[in-house]
């Protein structure tokens, strides 16, 4: 059983990692690179914000949204899986807006590290990416918060790499039409290649 | 005003592209275009999305309190993606099905919210619907471009034509295998992002470090 599970998040911050192999949340990701800080920061927040988030709208789709989910209020034929996109959202801005307000009032440090990066979550395709698959996949609860921490895992750890690598980048001479966002993608990809050497790999 | 409307509508397809130049809306962008045909669908998901959402945050603009707008345009937006979704799943089920979830990650495309937050909720609607159908084409451009290198290169075809001829099926092209997979996709964004910053240098970006340029009080 435990196995299971580690194979799981091995699988979900090596193998399918959401900024590397899926593209997700790539505004951001393209954006808050530039230094090792400011990427640590975020990359905390993600991984908090998946870890809750994930789970959440687990629970949301088997209990309320999914096709006879609504059975125990004596609804069995109602499938209100159309509706799942604007729940999620609401549930994510709900989520971001309540650890804004936890943070806030009892780890304040932590609060003015993460600043703007916080709110700037909601509107993080990872985020949403994260609950998307899991309902996809049909993850339970369990497996569900162990998806939402290793695919959160997997973003930071990608985030960070990639601001260390253009740390180094910026004392470069990178030909002009390729500096900044040109080279930014092309580091990309070479990361994205070494991250499929993983890819094989099973526990 | 002629001229000022076929500016709004040509200016984001090259000189102000949302992907290449604002770095907006990748996420998608790169997920969808191992193949021709899911890209087009794609872009013109997001292209219907995009105006509607601008025509309708902006024929409201002058009724939504400042302070909610965001979690109103989100709303608009969110209600347009599941519309396109539930049209998609009637009448192109196996398409819908290959997009997986990138259809719902139209919500989260920066730039739908961009739009409508720096455009749509200060002009009105004609304007508005030019400004989106401008920038749902400028990156429709650049999806569709970017998938026909890759299915062309990576699997020899087009729209699932055959173009060309494929080794183990007696032809001579050998498939680069890379372009269909994620680094390949990178690659191509950068190589392209080079291509259009050559031709017009005024996108190029200042570095951060000059090298090899001697101080000018120590030539003095």
């Amino acid at each position: 059983m435990m196995e299971h599970y580690l194979s799981l998040l091995f699988k979900a911050v090596f193998v399918e990692n959401l900024a590397l192999a899926f593209f997700l949340g790539m505004c951001t990701f393209l954006a808050v690179s530039k230094k090792i800080e400011t990427a640590i920061g975020l990359g905390i927040a993600v991984i908090v914000v998946q870890t809750i988030t994930v789970p959440v709208n687990s629970l949301i789709d088997q209990y309320l949204l999914q096709e006879g989910a609504l059975a125990w209020l004596g609804l069995p034929e109602l499938d209100l899986s159309f509706l799942g996109l604007i729940t999620y959202i609401g549930v994510i801005a709900a989520m971001v807006q309540i650890l804004e307000m936890l943070l806030d009032r009892y780890f304040p440090a932590l609060y003015q590290a993460l600043g703007i990066f916080l709110p700037l979550i909601t509107v993080n395709c990872a985020i949403l990416g994260g609950s998307l698959f899991m309902v996809e996949r049909g993850y339970n609860l369990a497996e569900s918060t162990v998806y939402g921490f290793g695919s959160g895992f997997g973003w930071a750890l990608a985030l960070v790499l990639l601001a260390g690598i253009r740390e180094k980048l910026k004392y470069s001479d990178v030909p002009d039409g390729l500096q900044g966002l040109g080279i930014t993608f092309i580091t990309t990809g070479l990361m994205a290649m070494a991250f499929m050497a993983f890819s094989g790999i099973q526990l | 005003m002629a001229t000022q409307s076929a500016r709004l509508l040509l200016e984001p397809i090259v000189d102000n592209n949302p992907i290449t130049l604002q770095i907006l809306g990748i996420c998608s962008a790169l997920a969808v275009t191992t193949k021709l045909a899911p890209a087009i669908t794609m872009s013109i998901a997001l292209t219907a999305v995009i105006v509607g959402a601008s025509v309708i945050i902006s024929l409201i603009r002058r009724h939504m309190p400042s302070s909610i707008r965001i979690i109103i345009q989100m709303t608009i937006i969110a209600s347009l993606v599941i519309l396109v979704d539930q049209v998609l799943q009637a009448f192109a089920y196996e398409r819908s099905k290959q997009l997986s979830v990138f259809v719902g990650l139209i919500i989260t495309n920066c730039i739908v919210l961009g739009r409508a937050e720096a455009f749509a909720s200060k002009n009105p609607p004609w304007p508005s619907f030019l400004d989106a159908l401008g920038h749902g084409l400028g990156y429709s451009v650049i999806l569709i471009s970017v998938a026909a290198i890759r299915e062309l290169l990576g699997s020899g075809s087009l729209l699932d034509v055959q173009i060309l001829p494929l080794v183990k099926e007696g032809g001579w092209y050998e498939p680069n295998g890379l372009m269909l997979l994620a680094p390949g996709a990178f690659f191509i964004i950068g190589l392209m992002i080079w291509v259009i910053r050559s031709w017009k240098p005024a996108q190029l970006e200042k570095p951060e470090y000059r090298i090899n340029v001697v101080h000018r009080t120590e030539s003095l």
